[in-house]
């Protein structure tokens, strides 16, 4: 049932350019797809390892900077990629190195930091980033000489990144290494005290957070074709703080159903109601305030107080059909 | 006058706004525990309010008061309301503040659009001052000396008052002060309506030289948080040297490596966070 539920998800998903009609929407869906990653990478931290990050934007941003510069001097897609890769992982160790020094408000407040310095790096070191300019490039990459020029095109190449995305999420949580990140989570010191090196275990969980932040920016960079320092501005780090937290966090369906409310929200809805930004405002806090795990669990509750009433007589001890708890 | 010394006045005048900003974030973090990053979105709020309420015909010390106490009434709605909700999760209480400062930002869009909006420099203090053979802009002085009082008035009511003993209490140990019998979601509200005030006061009397203009918020809340950072949470003298150093290295960062002026400013911070993580003149608290 839920292997058949998984498979027609992914169907629908995966023939989404057939069937949301105009290129637009394909557009947009691969801006979900690209946030989706993005997501699933933040929420690594935010949601398994319980490390809050508002300067993840700045690991986003330093992938597609870091593609685009390599991208402007000359070099092809395969360096463009793995060079981009390679000094996001650099970037992310090093935020790590000064961030896990803490836990709590005070990583909060250190990544608010690296955020920022990556933004006025962008928005000021002109020389480098072409301030407040940005960067452009010149048109998509042809892996194995598949044009990524059309939007169906380049929504089917982000659709297989995302899914190597979602299964090394999968893997990563049924993992021992996935437990044991969730252990020092929930009782840090009980870890240490059993001989886990428990600032070895976030260091790691961290460099994964990055890595996939920075393949999410690559991939941001190929859709738009340009950088700007909008992209590393807080507002970014807490929009997709907002994915995590709106989906729920330390879920794997939650970061990505986020991903979708929120770019769905900003494109679409942003056609009709003027004031996107109040409404995004306005959802965080509504989300926070009410709904606090987010609205996957949230949703996933709701649906099993439902079924309890509908149904009082069920034994409780038995799951009901279908139930999923999005882990 | 020298380039050497316009800097470094400048830098005293950005220094004493970003006090009268800081105070009241660094007392909020240090009773509350958490960042609030609407504050600069209250600093924003105080000075587009007094773009209308001079607008109307008020005068701008009175629009500066008024101002401020609008936003503090904002300030005690917000955590009457919300964060009060919210009591002890304190990073769901930073994710409403970030989202809170979203929708005042947007607000102030709609309302006072995107244009900037110069604030006049109030009739009186224009021109310039001349102290010891040299001339200094009025209007610069009086912001330096505006947070000089602003200074003595907190570390009076900080030291000197009983209101503040009970502040300094929960600043320390909140639960050991509701054990002997204070009142700390009540110093809560005070303390965030006197933090909204100061930031909303601190917009009116920075818009004759930043005017005001979206996105003054974004810029106002990094500044404000390494102040604290660098300072201390909850410590009036960290706020006060804190708002200073801050004050020197953007202006100087800005004149001097122009490219890297966020470095400049962000590195200190990052450097203390680092090795000193209470801040420069915070103290571990329990």
């Amino acid at each position: 049932m839920k292997r058949l539920a998984l498979v027609a998800a992914l169907a629908i998903l995966a023939a989404a350019p057939l069937w949301v009609g105009g290129t637009y929407y394909v557009n947009v869906a691969s801006q979900i797809l690209i946030y989706a990653i993005f997501a699933l990478g933040v929420n690594v931290l935010a949601g398994y390892a319980g490390l809050v990050s508002l300067g993840h934007a700045g690991l986003f941003g330093i992938a597609a900077y870091g593609g685009a510069k390599l991208m402007s001097a000359g070099h092809g897609q395969v360096v463009v990629t793995v060079g981009g890769l390679a000094v996001t992982l650099v970037a992310a160790a090093f935020f790590a190195t000064l961030s896990l020094r803490a836990t709590g408000l005070g990583f909060v407040m250190i990544t608010v930091a690296l955020g920022q310095i990556v933004w006025g790096v962008a928005y000021r070191w002109i020389s480098l980033t072409n301030g407040d300019n940005g960067i452009s490039i010149g048109g998509r990459p042809r892996p194995f000489g598949l044009s990524l020029a059309s939007p169906a095109g380049f929504y089917w190449a982000t659709f297989v990144v995302f899914l190597a995305a979602v299964a090394s999420m999968a893997i990563l949580v049924a993992s021992p290494f996935g437990a044991s990140v969730r252990g020092t989570r929930d009782q840090a010191r009980r870890m240490n005290a059993l001989g886990y090196h428990v600032w070895m275990i976030r260091f790691l969980a961290f460099l994964f957070s990055g890595f996939w932040s920075g393949v999410a920016g690559i991939l941001y960079l190929y859709y738009n074709q340009f950088v700007s320092p909008q992209m590393v501005a807080l507002t970014a780090s807490a929009e997709v703080l907002l994915m995590v937290i709106s989906g729920g966090t330390a879920t794997l369906l939650g970061p990505i159903v986020g991903a979708g409310l929120v770019v769905v929200m900003k494109n679409v809805a942003s056609a009709y109601i003027e004031r996107w930004n109040f409404v995004l405002g306005a959802i965080f806090v509504a989300i926070v305030v009410f709904m606090p795990d987010g609205l996957v669990p949230g949703t996933v509750r709701l649906g099993r107080w439902g079924l309890a009433a509908w149904r009082p007589r069920a034994p409780s001890a038995v799951p009901a059909p279908g139930e999923d708890d999005g882990r | 006058m020298s380039l050497w010394l316009v800097l470094a006045v400048n830098s005293i005048t950005l220094g004493g706004l970003l006090f009268l900003l800081s105070a009241g974030f660094s007392l909020i973090f240090g009773l509350m525990k958490i960042p609030n990053l609407t504050h600069g979105s209250f600093f924003m709020l105080g000075a587009y309010l007094a773009t209308s309420l001079i607008a109307r015909g008020f005068n701008f010390w009175t629009a500066a008061l008024v101002g401020g106490l609008l936003v503090a009434a904002l300030g005690g709605i917000v955590e009457r309301l919300i964060l009060r909700r919210l009591a002890g999760a304190e990073l769901a209480q930073v994710l409403v503040t970030l989202g809170l400062s979203f929708m005042i930002a947007d607000v102030c869009l709609m309302v006072w659009t995107g244009d900037p909006i110069r604030i006049d420099t109030p009739a009186g203090l224009r021109g310039a001052t001349s102290v010891m053979g040299l001339g200094f802009p009025t209007y610069r002085l009086a912001i330096s000396l505006i947070a000089v009082i602003f200074a003595a008035a907190l570390w009076a009511l900080l030291d000197r008052t009983r209101l503040g003993a009970m502040i300094r209490a929960g600043v320390d140990d909140p639960a050991m002060a509701r054990v002997v019998g204070i009142r700390v979601s009540r110093l809560f509200t005070i303390v965030f309506c006197l933090g909204a005030w100061l930031a909303g006061f601190a917009g009116v009397i920075g818009g004759p030289i930043l005017s005001v203009y979206p996105g003054l918020d974004g810029e106002m809340l990094p500044l404000a948080l390494v102040v604290v950072i660098l300072g201390g949470t909850g410590s009036l003298v960290g706020s006060l040297v804190g708002s200073f150093v801050v004050g020197f290295l953007y202006n100087f960062g800005q004149a001097m490596f122009p490219e890297l002026a966020y470095v400049v400013l962000f590195l200190p911070m990052l450097i203390v966070l680092v090795v000193r993580p209470q801040g420069l003149f915070g103290r571990q608290t329990v």
